[in-house]
């Protein structure tokens, strides 16, 4: 492999990554802040690509499906959670289980009904359309480079709201030690809604993102969940930055994997979470339970 | 607060006659209907015991019964059938060996860490036959001829026979039923409970608490790996989906809906979820979205599962064991933060 092909696949790689740790960010700050499990975030990951296409397709807006697919996203974690998350806080871990996998049959039915069940295409905004030559033979599309800067500015803004405002700190604190902050004078009620919402609309926003490089196909939120799930074991359950380094972790592993051993690369990444949870149980920055 | 034993018991032996005649009266698509249900019941009731039992929630459980089907259709030579008394021993102990792997490490986890890992590791194995070329990848793999029980030359059952077939599930179930309600009633059970119910006291009592929750994890494999091999000999195909994670949480809302108190609960549980396909389906398009409703609301409405409804209808005050939710508590429970 030379130098010039090595770079584009580590362009993937990071790219995947970054892609991974904002859908995985949602996951793991739901778990961190509600302690809820929640099975149909890959389902929101592909709901929000199938809203890209819908909206772009009506609209001919990449911008506007990016908006609109997020709020939409947004709207409907709020209205979850104050119908049924918020009664499942404190519940075991196995009726979270059962209702988000029963969200997960509603919503992959809803779009059924709404958007059928083919395969998709969404075309990046005009001017990101082309690629930059990289030699005589390789080039890179602008999009998936637009993606990694996009994708690195959403996760400053992130880092940011946790670690520098009154609401990361709260945050923080509650995942920490819940109940200690509750006694400080914090009410979760809000709180609760808001990462629950916003939770799903980064999963979503990862599935639009990603819209115009790969394929919407109904089946896209599984793979996702599933690669999600193992970022969160790796990086430790609540850290955003175990996210972050799980996320990179399993993009560099995925993608590589698949250049030198194509047929038994997705099970690379578990041997990857095997040899983790064997070191640290509790994920690389995870607390001990 | 439950149904008198008296009258249990002989609803239980009407229920176990029925089952022993449907053959002469049911048509053929009801007896296949009937043991595909029986080897999913022993499934979820294979489940139970690491659900409800040993409070550990685990979303691997459809792997080890698809894994199953998967040796047998690769131990089956292409133009006969395999022999059941190799290829079954062997399918049971492929299933063994990989419940003990995934579960000595999963098992090092708990609650939440636990659903996640046993959840990654079941998919593992999805995508070990969906990516490799080991059985035909995402295409799945036919068995083109059903497992020969032979003894001395002599065939003792033809599985392909659909009344044989039956008859063997129903044996199946009823061996798994015994299994595991002796489990549970014996020391091993009373431990498991213990460790369920309080961890740190099991421990200190010393009870070699990860060595009795792995045991039961590869013991419901083992269950589940009989299911899974008779059920691919019935449907003579086995794909990746076979042994994806819907599967394992197909079960899991077996084990719920049944109820997790008992060893019977998951076997209705089983029954019920089927039949409510079975009929949603015919009736119904996107019977799926049903599906899910229903989902939702037994987490909201019954979460003690049929069982908590069957001791409602027997109970003269309303709430027994404190509150509704008391049955589904007690598996994964943890304390957070």
């Amino acid at each position: 492999m030379d130098i010039a092909t090595f770079s584009v696949q580590l362009l993937n790689a990071v790219q995947h990554g970054l892609v991974l740790f904002l859908v995985a960010s949602g996951l793991t700050l739901v778990f961190g802040i509600l302690g809820v499990i929640n099975l149909a975030h890959g389902a929101f990951y592909m709901l929000g690509a199938y809203l890209a296409y819908w909206i772009a397709g009506y609209t001919g807006s990449f911008a506007l499906a990016l908006v609109g697919g997020v709020a939409i996203a947004f709207l409907l974690g709020l209205v979850l959670e104050e119908a049924f998350v918020k009664r499942l806080i404190g519940r075991d871990h196995l009726a979270q289980v059962l209702l988000s996998y029963g969200l997960i049959l509603v919503i992959d039915e809803v779009r059924q009904i709404l958007f059928g069940k083919d395969v998709h295409s969404v075309a990046p905004p005009a001017w990101l359309q082309g690629s930059i030559e990289l030699t005589d033979v390789l080039s890179y599309p602008v999009y998936r480079l637009a993606l990694c800067i996009a994708c690195l500015v959403l996760a400053g803004i992130i880092f940011f709201i946790i670690q520098k405002t009154r609401l990361g700190m709260i945050l923080r604190a509650g995942a920490e030690n819940r109940d200690m902050t509750r006694a400080l004078g914090i009410s979760f009620d809000r709180v609760n809604r808001y990462v629950f919402a916003g939770g799903i609309a980064l999963a979503a926003l990862g599935g639009i993102l990603v819209a115009p490089i790969s394929t919407v196909f109904p089946g896209m939120g599984d793979s996702m969940l599933i690669l999600s799930f193992v970022v969160v074991v790796l990086g430790g359950i609540g850290s955003v930055a175990g996210a972050a380094f799980g996320a990179l972790l399993i993009g560099l592993t995925d993608t590589f994997g698949k250049v030198f051993f194509p047929q038994v690369s997705s099970i690379l990444v578990y041997l990857l979470m095997v040899i983790i949870l064997l070191w640290r149980p509790n994920g690389l920055l995870g607390r001990a339970s | 607060m439950t149904p008198p034993r008296a009258l249990t018991r002989s609803l239980l032996a009407a229920l176990l006659m029925a089952a022993l005649l449907l053959p002469m009266i049911a048509p053929t698509y009801y007896l296949q209907f009937f043991a595909k249900a029986m080897l999913l019941a022993i499934v979820a009731a294979s489940l139970n015991l690491v659900v409800g039992f040993g409070g550990m929630v685990s979303l691997c459980h459809g792997a080890f019964f698809g894994l199953a089907g998967y040796v047998l259709a690769l131990a089956s030579p292409s133009s006969s059938g395999a022999s059941l008394w190799t290829s079954l021993p062997l399918a049971l102990l492929v299933v063994a060996i990989a419940a003990a792997l995934v579960g000595a490490l999963a098992l090092r986890t708990r609650g939440i860490y636990f659903i996640m890992a046993t959840l990654a590791f079941g998919e593992m194995f999805f995508y070990f036959f969906h990516d490799t070329r080991v059985a035909n990848g995402s295409d799945g793999i036919y068995i083109y001829f059903e497992p020969e029980i032979v003894i001395a030359g002599w065939r003792l059952v033809d599985l392909g026979n659909k009344t044989s077939f039956y008859y063997v599930a129903l044996a199946s179930l009823l061996l798994a039923i015994i299994v595991i309600s002796t489990l549970v009633r014996s020391p091993f059970g009373a431990a498991l409970m213990a460790a369920r119910d309080n961890e740190q006291r099991a421990r200190s009592l010393g009870f070699p608490v990860f060595r009795i929750r792995l045991t039961a994890f590869v013991l419901a494999a083992v269950l589940a790996g009989i299911a899974g091999y008779f059920s691919a000999s019935q449907f003579g195909f086995v794909a990746p989906q076979t042994l994806g994670w819907h599967v394992s949480a197909t079960l899991l809302i077996m084990v719920v809906l049944g109820g997790m108190k008992s060893v019977l609960g998951p076997v209705f549980g089983a029954f019920v979820l089927l039949g409510l396909e079975e009929i949603l389906k015919s009736n119904i398009e996107h019977w799926k979205l049903i599906e899910g409703v229903i989902v939702i609301a037994l987490v909201f409405m019954l979460p003690g599962g049929l069982q908590h409804l069957a001791q409602l209808a027997f109970s003269d005050r309303r709430a027994p064991a404190g509150q509704p939710g008391s049955g589904a508590s007690r598996a994964g429970r943890q304390h957070h933060g």
